[in-house]
């Protein structure tokens, strides 16, 4: 048993601590660490530093220009560009479809869609979940029908996060009704701009619209977009998850948000002396960030194992409840720290580099609305229930 | 023992819930957070006509109810509709500390707000004063027969809509001391009052208020000088009990669309209510709603006893809201699923705005450590 790092992975981690000093934009970390809008031009810039540097797809084989980082580098790539105020890397095609493409896609389609990913030529969205099919997954509704050399998508996506910077989408579309529901699925490669397609912004409780529904009105898909075969998209899908799932932790951010939440308790006054002195405030941290100590080692405990080749299965459900558990529960101390000055909604805010002089203190906008939008992590990439569902099923054998 | 409403209180429940449920629409609480000056206009006389900030005062006062029960029927129906006029704002807190407070002249002022010609908005919290009733930094300083008052306050609910302050200052002592503060009447549009007005998360509106060397008679003095504290007390015992009963009502709003939405979603091939997890989880939700409702009828009934008890009641109770309250929020949206977490379904609105009743008059924390205290004492 040894909690510390090899040498190998001290210098990598000091490889990656140099890097982001020299090449991490302050106007962006800034925007991160004050909670403050990224836009579509941000996470572009961000990615095409790294791309630069040979970083941007650390779960790629480095034969399609992945880094070929095993589970414990990437962990500690995750640590530090969080640590610094990174942008997050925009998951869908970087975690999610590359990873597909490479293990079920035919050549043509590796060949010309990878390295458009790698260069941020397409901005990719996720088309998995419908307003009747969410944790019910296998129920999509929209569908495919082969036309010649061509298929025509109708139907209705939905949550599409960041939908509107997207040119490109790749969808769960049924393609038969025989069947278990999970054997009429297909994996597709839509093009945004084809005629049929119409984006909606859907508007959040914290008043911010990152998410969208996408609708396909007789949209004409050539069938050279379908991934791997008709009918096993349901496959791919879940293969797909697997890898959402890396970092699902969010060990990071959980670092991130504390180390935030103690600057804020620190200048915010109670009875007359900061409030991180307040021993029930005090208490509720140290409570928090307890559990996150446990929490970043049962981490790990996963990502050795992984990194000594056995691939996470439920273990990854309990990271993802006991990792949104202590992420939320941050958010809402943070929120409980900024008292009252929680209540103002300046939307404006958010804007980096906007003239509004804060209402209350310069925290006190971002931290609140992190609350509200926080309630998704629990919500999304599979539901706190059904990760509970998945552990009881697949760990405890119930 | 009884816990039955009185006939009087029946009628303007039954009258209050329809009037709310006919007028109150989710548009429209968007539309009055987005406008100018934060509250409806037709509801607000609507409100008054109905005599709805009557039952807020005593009858000596001028109004027809004025009792802890009084307060809990109206802000648990508030609640219940999501309604975000500062009807706490104007007829508890400025309200009440006139009518304690005020001599003949200004007593005259309750009337107009009981018929709903005047809003009053107290502006009493400071940027760094938190949840500490006693910490004013705002000076007054005598000058000639009257006063110059100096300093900023912050997120007065309901402000921007009204014609009139109430403005805690300092005319002795130190930041924290319980001496020395003084409340003064001010018009909005005297020389030196300025103000920013924002909407609030959970909907109406509020502002920074900003005092420079304003100008005041002695007549704008409300109560003796430097003895407001008791009052101060008294009227956030009152907004208390008063925003506890608004939390209930809401939480009984958002009992209702979660339970319906379990029954009508459908994931699974049946209805997601179906599934256990979620059964039990409602059933504590309802559970903890019932808790919450015996807390508010416990500061109700205290309201108006001896100092301690009632103060320790007021702690009690809004610790426990504080608690339930998020409780019945996270619950809400995570059982809702993504539409839990859209602002254009109106869950979105109660969730908010019941999130927002811990940093008001002191959260969760803050209670808990002051029921310790008061027990000790
Ligand atoms: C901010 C945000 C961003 C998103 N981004 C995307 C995206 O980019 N692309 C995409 O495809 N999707 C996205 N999603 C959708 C997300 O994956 C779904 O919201 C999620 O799968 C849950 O589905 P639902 O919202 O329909 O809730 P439902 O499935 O209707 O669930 C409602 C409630 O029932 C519970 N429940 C459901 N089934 C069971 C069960 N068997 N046992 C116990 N409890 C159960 C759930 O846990 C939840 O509490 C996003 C969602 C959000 C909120």
């Amino acid at each position: 048993m040894d909690l510390s790092y090899t040498p190998e992975q001290l210098a990598f981690q000091d490889e990656v601590r140099s890097f982001l000093q020299d090449k991490l934009p302050a106007h962006l970390s800034d925007k991160v660490k004050g909670g403050k809008r990224l836009g579509k031009a941000d996470y572009e810039e961000w990615h095409a530093i790294l791309n630069e540097r040979g970083w941007l797809a650390a779960t790629w084989a480095p034969e399609y220009g992945g880094t070929g980082w095993d589970a414990v580098q990437r962990h500690i790539f995750e640590m530090e560009t969080t640590a610094a105020g990174a942008p997050r890397i925009v998951p869908f095609g970087l975690h999610m479809l590359g990873p597909v493409l490479q293990k079920f896609g035919n050549q043509q389609q590796k060949d010309y869609w990878l390295p458009r990913i790698l260069n941020g030529d397409d901005w990719w969205c996720q088309g998995y979940s419908e307003p009747g099919a969410g944790s019910d997954l296998a129920s999509v509704k929209t569908t495919a029908v082969r036309d010649g050399d061509h298929y025509v998508v109708n139907g209705q996506k939905t949550w599409t996060t960041l939908g509107q910077y997207a040119n490109m989408i790749f969808c769960l579309v049924r393609t038969s009704k025989e069947g278990k529901p999970q054997e009429g699925i297909s994996f597709l490669l839509v093009d945004m701009d084809t005629p049929g397609v119409e984006v909606r912004p859907i508007v959040l409780l914290d008043g911010e619209a990152e998410v969208n529904e996408v609708w396909f009105d007789n949209v004409r898909v050539p069938v050279e977009n379908l991934v791997g075969e008709e009918n096993k998209g349901w496959t791919y899908a879940k293969y797909l998850l697997t890898h959402e799932r890396t970092n699902i932790a969010g060990v990071g951010f959980a670092r991130q948000g504390l180390a935030n939440l103690r600057r804020i308790a620190g200048l915010e006054q109670s009875g007359g002396q900061p409030l991180i002195q307040n021993p029930f405030f005090a208490g509720r941290l140290a409570q928090v960030e307890i559990d996150l100590m446990a929490m970043a080692t049962t981490n790990l405990r996963v990502i050795a194992a992984a990194a000594a080749g056995n691939a996470p299965g439920a273990e990854s459900s309990m990271l993802k409840v006991k990792g949104t558990i202590i992420r939320q529960e941050i958010n809402a101390l943070t929120r409980q720290a900024i008292g009252p000055y929680a209540a103002p909604f300046v939307s404006e805010e958010l804007e980096a580099g906007s003239n509004a002089d804060p209402v209350g203190p310069e925290y006190a906008m971002a931290g609140t609305q992190a609350y509200f939008n926080n309630r998704k992590l629990s919500i999304y990439g599979g539901s706190n229930e059904v990760q509970r569902q998945i552990i009881s099923k697949a760990i405890l054998g119930l | 023992m009884n816990f039955e409403l009185t006939e009087e209180r029946q009628m303007l429940q039954d009258g209050l819930r329809r009037y709310l449920s006919e007028s109150v629409t989710h548009e429209g609480l968007a539309a009055a957070t987005e406008s100018e000056a934060g509250h409806d206009v037709g509801l607000w006389a609507g409100l008054a006509e109905m005599g709805v900030i009557g039952a807020l005062f005593s009858e000596e006062d001028g109004g027809f109810g004025g009792a802890g029960f009084d307060l809990s029927l109206v802000f648990e129906e508030t609640g219940r509709a999501g309604l975000v006029e500062p009807l706490l704002d104007v007829g508890v807190l400025s309200g009440g500390l006139i009518a304690a407070l005020g001599n003949d002249t200004q007593r005259g002022l309750v009337d107009e707000i009981i018929g709903g010609a005047v809003q009053v908005a107290f502006a009493h919290g400071e940027p760094n004063s938190r949840y500490d009733l006693s910490r004013v930094e705002a000076t007054a300083k005598a000058q000639g027969d009257g006063y110059v008052l100096n300093g900023r306050k912050a997120v007065v609910v309901g402000a921007p809509s009204a014609q009139m302050l109430i403005v805690s200052a300092r005319t002795s002592g130190n930041a924290m001391d319980q001496d020395g503060i003084s409340l003064f009447l001010v018009p909005v549009g005297q020389d030196g009052v300025e103000m920013r007005s924002y909407p609030l998360n959970g909907g109406g509106r509020a502002a920074e208020v900003t005092l420079t060397d304003v100008t005041v008679g002695g007549d704008a003095l409300l109560g003796a000088e430097g003895q407001a504290f008791a009052a101060l007390e008294d009227a956030n015992a009152r907004a208390t009990c008063a925003i506890a009963a608004e939390a209930l009502g809401l939480m009984e709003t958002i009992k209702t669309l979660t339970t319906d939405y379990l029954s009508q979603r459908k994931q699974f091939g049946q209805p997601i209510g179906k599934f256990q997890v979620l059964q039990h989880r409602m059933a504590d939700v309802l559970i903890e709603i019932e808790q919450a409702r015996s807390a508010v009828i416990n500061l109700a009934g205290n309201l108006d006893g001896d100092r301690v008890e009632r103060e320790r009641h007021v702690s009690a109770t809004k610790n426990l809201i504080g608690r339930v309250a998020r409780q019945v929020v996270e619950e809400s949206i995570q059982m809702h699923g993504g539409i839990g977490m859209t602002q254009e379904y109106a869950l979105s609105h109660f969730a908010k705005r019941l999130t927002m009743v811990d940093h008001r008059f002191g959260d969760t924390d803050f209670h808990l450590e002051r029921f310790i205290r008061l027990s000790a004492a």
